[in-house]
């Protein structure tokens, strides 16, 4: 059954493939993309640096998308219990309308608005005398129609431009219903350069707004809030499961089959663990500063990653009957993991990928391909910033250009009641005297192999080049890359919403993935590019049967 | 339940729109522009309508999309979005190297008043489009009409490149509306049949249903190519097919280019195909070719062996006005009963033509334009069908009220063949009532009790 990989020898040298990228470049643009493409010389912290969270240049094809994306689409839609409300014309709300791959479950008879799509469909008239008293009125239609707990309403570019006052509408609405949460997001697509202002524009407002709105007790032991997880492909139910089969109690996932219950309540738990730093590595700080909740970065895409965040968490609470609990859990998930994974390494080993997703995933699905034997060889993130490069200690240096200026940044201060150290100062420092790491991430460059090349915000004339030069056996990317990849007969798997299937984390993602890239990369259809007579063009000189 | 809290007691709304549809003009922009050879559609705008509209398109046909955007930021839209345009033509053609880009407005570049066709001079003067390349450009904001507004408008903005030479080359222009590649290549091969020289426009046949072979082609190689565009306006006249889709661009053609239109409807079903092929015939003055009756024959045929599942069925229709006007003909000329008929894109003339068509039917008719797919489940819980019809999004519908579903429009994400497989002219009603027999059938034999359980239906 076992087919033997085909060990496909690809030279390639990346400083010739870095001047390749850039040779048609006009001079200004050569030069700005000359500093987001890095060529990784050195591991550990000190990393060279790379430009990141900066403007994409008009006319190149990026694979970027706005700020209205990473807030409705990306951290807000998720959530199954809030009247997502788009104030704008039709389309914003249309294109985020049930394409992310966003699972949930209400159960029979619970609240669940994501399969709905509202929106307040501004036409010309609103753009000249203003949309504020539209808003109004949809707002009003929806509490009528559905009587939800909350409604939340998010701004498109035109709402920004003609100043329609949308958080003054919605403190109105609040007011006037009592019994309904109604905010808003100020989350125009022309603000910040890619969709990682609107998620912290959402993350923002989330905090602001709801963020301990419950103060009532939760039940549990190792209450936990899991941030950064958006349950696409019904990732967040697999973490779920595993956690509940450990005794860990969620309080609140950011944002993947979240309620609004969920948020409101998120004050409650004891540790915050980050899966996406780069969405929201700051509400776990508010987390922290504002209620003493401290945080860790976890990873849950990957068994052994799974497996270690698992134990960090329980080395958290450090309680041995959870500790043993753990282990047995992992004991437990391991066996089918490996057996799973021996199996297609024998098909998949020393296979190469390339990854360009998120401003976390390319990182975190590292560790999918290692377990598999695969190399990564090049990879970059969509909208990552520096430190989801190069590790948080590079926070304090970044700088602070015009674009990130006007995104806001919460001031919190300690919760005059509701302040409260999860663990004494001593309690952290013993901690971190055994090895443990709070509020701590290293990044995606020390992770990736010397002479590997990682590119920020890679576009479509760069990924075409990429896969000329370097031949990868997968390349992972966004649905608009897909196809042209594959019209180059390399397998494209999204790493965004993942086309189909899912999950991938956790144990059974992990096989899930095991699968996949092995379905991809060993499929048949890629050798059926050229029929027989395009690989044996010449006539022979007699007829076949003769 | 998947839209569990859609009440069958229907409110009236002004302000709220629930579950479109509709999308924003610019998406029909970028899929018209697609149908130009060697065209980059560009989109003016924030990244972000860009990124939606590729990713919208790329999942409706599984095919790469390609386009650029202004990438506006916070400054662009205070200062204006001009200097953000001259770098991307600048980059365009540095990068890429397209024939021609197709660029469209959005609500924030139409909101600031940026001038598309001040921009492109501007480009001209600075040398910033290359000797043999082509810009052309549309206004398409978000806040008014539809996805059929924006493809209506570049359409109109691609005739708006036809010169007059002053002697005629002897091709009647067609303009097919928004419809598949599928579509656009029926076309062709029926007006190939009766013996008459187009020029097609948009094509996007060879475009967005390409082959996988190993190469990837930016600009693939089909499309009507600018050659074909600028000489529209040597053609003997236009057939516009699909009032809210072509008229313009027919127009256009017409008052600019003195070439004589005429609007038809677009060639869904036996009576739209049966005008479409006989205005083809006049303008040729062609007699049509026997192969062409047998195609009709054989729809014809099939209506008459089927009749009995389709009489008096009640269907709702979700979709866009040209498309469901020639499909409520179609449902209507086979006996069936269309009731329940919602387009997002407004215009009144949509209901008078709806109304005018069902008007002998047995049941009252539910007409929408401007409306969406909440009131049409509304609808449907208070008058339920036989038959859905539309695009994916009604599967929502279509689970919860256990209705037979087929899919026809955009965009649809979840099925294949609308690439491939063309529902205009005869032979694409016969796919079209094969999916409505097909949906019908499977539903009774899941619905017979074993008793009255048949073999042949």
């Amino acid at each position: 059954m076992a087919t033997t990989t085909k060990k496909k020898i690809v030279q390639w040298d990346p400083a010739h493939v870095k001047a390749e990228l850039l040779a048609k470049y006009p001079s200004k643009v050569a030069r700005k993309r000359s500093k987001q493409i890095m060529i990784n010389e050195a591991l550990g912290n000190e990393t060279p640096e790379i430009m990141a969270n900066v403007r994409t240049t008009p006319g190149i094809i990026t694979m970027r998308g706005c700020t209205y994306a990473g807030c409705k689409g990306v951290i807000m839609g998720p959530t199954r219990d809030i009247v997502n409300l788009v104030h704008g014309p039709i389309g914003c709300s249309f294109y985020a309308w049930l394409t992310r791959r966003n699972q949930t479950n209400a159960g029979t008879d619970g609240e669940n608005y994501m399969n709905y799509c509202f929106s307040t469909d501004m036409q010309d008239s609103d753009i000249i005398f203003g949309g504020e008293k539209k808003l109004e009125k949809a707002i009003q239609e929806a509490y009528d129609l559905f009587h939800p707990r909350s409604i939340a309403v998010f701004a498109t570019c035109p709402v920004g431009l003609i100043g329609d006052d949308i958080h003054t509408v919605t403190k109105r609405m609040k007011e006037k219903f009592g019994d309904c949460n109604v905010y808003a997001f100020s989350c125009e697509g022309y603000k910040g350069v890619s969709q990682s202002a609107g998620h912290h524009i959402a993350n923002n407002q989330v905090f602001r707004h709801i963020v301990g709105e419950n103060d009532e007790e939760k039940p549990g032991k190792y209450k936990i809030n899991l941030l950064g997880e958006y349950n696409i492909g019904g990732d967040g139910f697999e973490i779920d499961r595993i956690f509940k089969k450990c005794g860990i109690t969620n309080i609140a996932t950011f944002s993947g089959n979240s309620t609004y219950d969920q948020f409101a309540s998120a004050h409650k738990a004891d540790l915050n663990a980050v899966m996406c730093h780069r969405s929201i590595n700051y509400v776990a700080d508010m987390l922290e500063v504002k209620y003493g909740i401290p945080w860790i970065k976890v990873n849950f895409i990957g068994a052994d990653a799974t497996a270690k965040s698992l134990r960090k968490i329980a080395q958290y609470f450090g309680d041995q009957e959870f500790i043993d609990r753990v282990e047995e859990v992992i004991a437990e998930e391991m066996p089918k993991v490996l057996a799973a994974r021996t199996d297609v390494r024998t098909r998949t080993e020393g296979k190469t990928a390339m990854m360009f997703v998120g401003g976390s995933r390319a990182h975190h699905y590292k560790e999918l391909f290692n377990e598999m034997g695969m190399r990564v060889i090049s990879a970059g993130y969509e909208f990552g910033h520096r430190d989801d490069y190069e590790g948080r200690q590079v926070i304090p240096d970044l700088k602070v250009d015009a674009d990130s200026r006007n995104i806001e940044e919460l001031e919190v201060e300690a919760d005059a009641t509701r302040f409260n150290p999860r663990k004494s100062a001593e309690e952290i420092k013993a901690l971190e005297n055994a090895g443990y790491k709070f509020k701590h991430y290293d990044g995606l460059v020390p992770d990736m192999e010397n002479g590997t090349l990682i590119i920020d915000d890679l576009n479509q004339y760069e990924a075409e080049k990429l896969v000329e030069l370097m031949k990868p056996d997968i390349f992972c990317a966004g649905i608009k890359e897909k196809y042209s990849i594959q019209k180059l007969g390399v397998p494209m798997k999204q790493l965004h919403s993942y086309d189909s299937g899912g999950p991938y984390a956790g144990f059974e993602g992990a096989i899930n993935f095991y699968h996949e890239i092995d379905r991809l990369v060993n499929s048949k259809v890629w050798s059926y590019m050229k029929a027989p007579w395009q690989d044996n063009p010449q006539l022979s000189a007699t007829y076949g049967w003769e | 339940m998947l839209l569990r809290h859609t009440p069958k007691e229907i409110t009236e709304r002004s302000a709220l729109m629930i579950n479109p549809a509709k999308t924003c003009q610019p998406i029909g922009a970028m899929y018209a522009a697609l149908g130009i050879h060697g065209c980059l559609p560009h989109s003016h705008g924030s990244q972000g309508c860009c990124a939606y509209h590729r990713s919208t398109l790329t999942r409706h046909y599984k095919e790469p999309v390609s386009a650029a955007t202004s990438s506006f930021t916070e400054g662009s839209s205070v200062f204006g979005g001009q200097a953000n345009m001259l770098q991307a033509i600048e980059n365009i053609f540095a990068v890429y190297n397209p024939v021609i880009i197709a660029a469209h407005t959005t609500c924030l570049s139409e909101t600031i008043g940026d001038d598309l066709k001040q921009i492109r001079k501007k480009a001209i003067a600075e040398g910033k489009i290359p000797e043999g390349k082509y810009m052309i450009s549309a206004s398409t904001p978000s806040y008014i009409g539809s996805h059929v507004t924006g493809f209506s408008t570049m359409v109109k903005s691609m005739a708006g490149l036809a010169e007059t030479t002053g002697k005629k080359n002897g091709k009647v222009n067609i303009i097919p509306g928004w419809v598949e590649p599928s579509d656009m290549e029926e076309i062709k091969r029926l007006t190939t049949m009766i013996g008459v020289k187009t020029i097609m426009f948009p094509d996007t046949s060879g475009v967005l249903n390409g082959p996988l072979s190993g190469e990837y082609k930016m600009f693939p190689d089909g499309g009507t190519t600018v050659a074909e565009l600028i000489s529209t306006g040597d053609s003997i006249g236009t057939l516009a097919l699909g009032e809210w889709c072509s008229a313009a661009a027919a127009h256009e053609l017409d008052t600019k280019n003195k070439v004589p239109c005429q609007v038809l409807d677009m060639p869904f079903g036996l009576k739209a195909t049966d005008r479409f092929i006989d205005a083809l015939r006049i303008i040729a003055g062609v007699t049509v070719p026997d192969e062409l009756s047998l195609e009709r024959g054989q729809l014809v045929d099939m209506i008459s062996d089927m009749h009995q599942y389709l009489y008096h069925k009640k269907v709702a229709l979700v979709g866009d006005p040209d498309q469901l006007i020639a499909m409520t003909e179609f449902l209507v000329s086979m006996d069936m009963c269309p009731i329940h008929i919602v387009t997002g894109t407004p215009g009144k003339e949509f209901e008078r033509r709806i109304k005018e068509i069902t008007k002998d039917m047995p049941f009252a008719v539910n007409v929408r334009a401007k409306g969406d797919m909440f009131l049409l489940h509304q609808w449907i819980k208070n008058e339920p069908v036989d038959l859905l019809i539309g695009n994916t999004y009604c599967k929502y519908i279509a689970r919860d009220e256990d209705i037979p579903l087929v899919r026809w429009g955009f965009p649809i994400l979840d099925r294949q063949g609308h690439q491939y497989f063309p529902t205009v002219g005869y032979k694409g009603a016969l796919r079209l009532l094969e999916k409505i027999l097909g949906a019908l059938q499977d539903r009774k034999d899941r619905d017979d009790p074993e008793s009255k359980f048949e073999l042949v239906l």
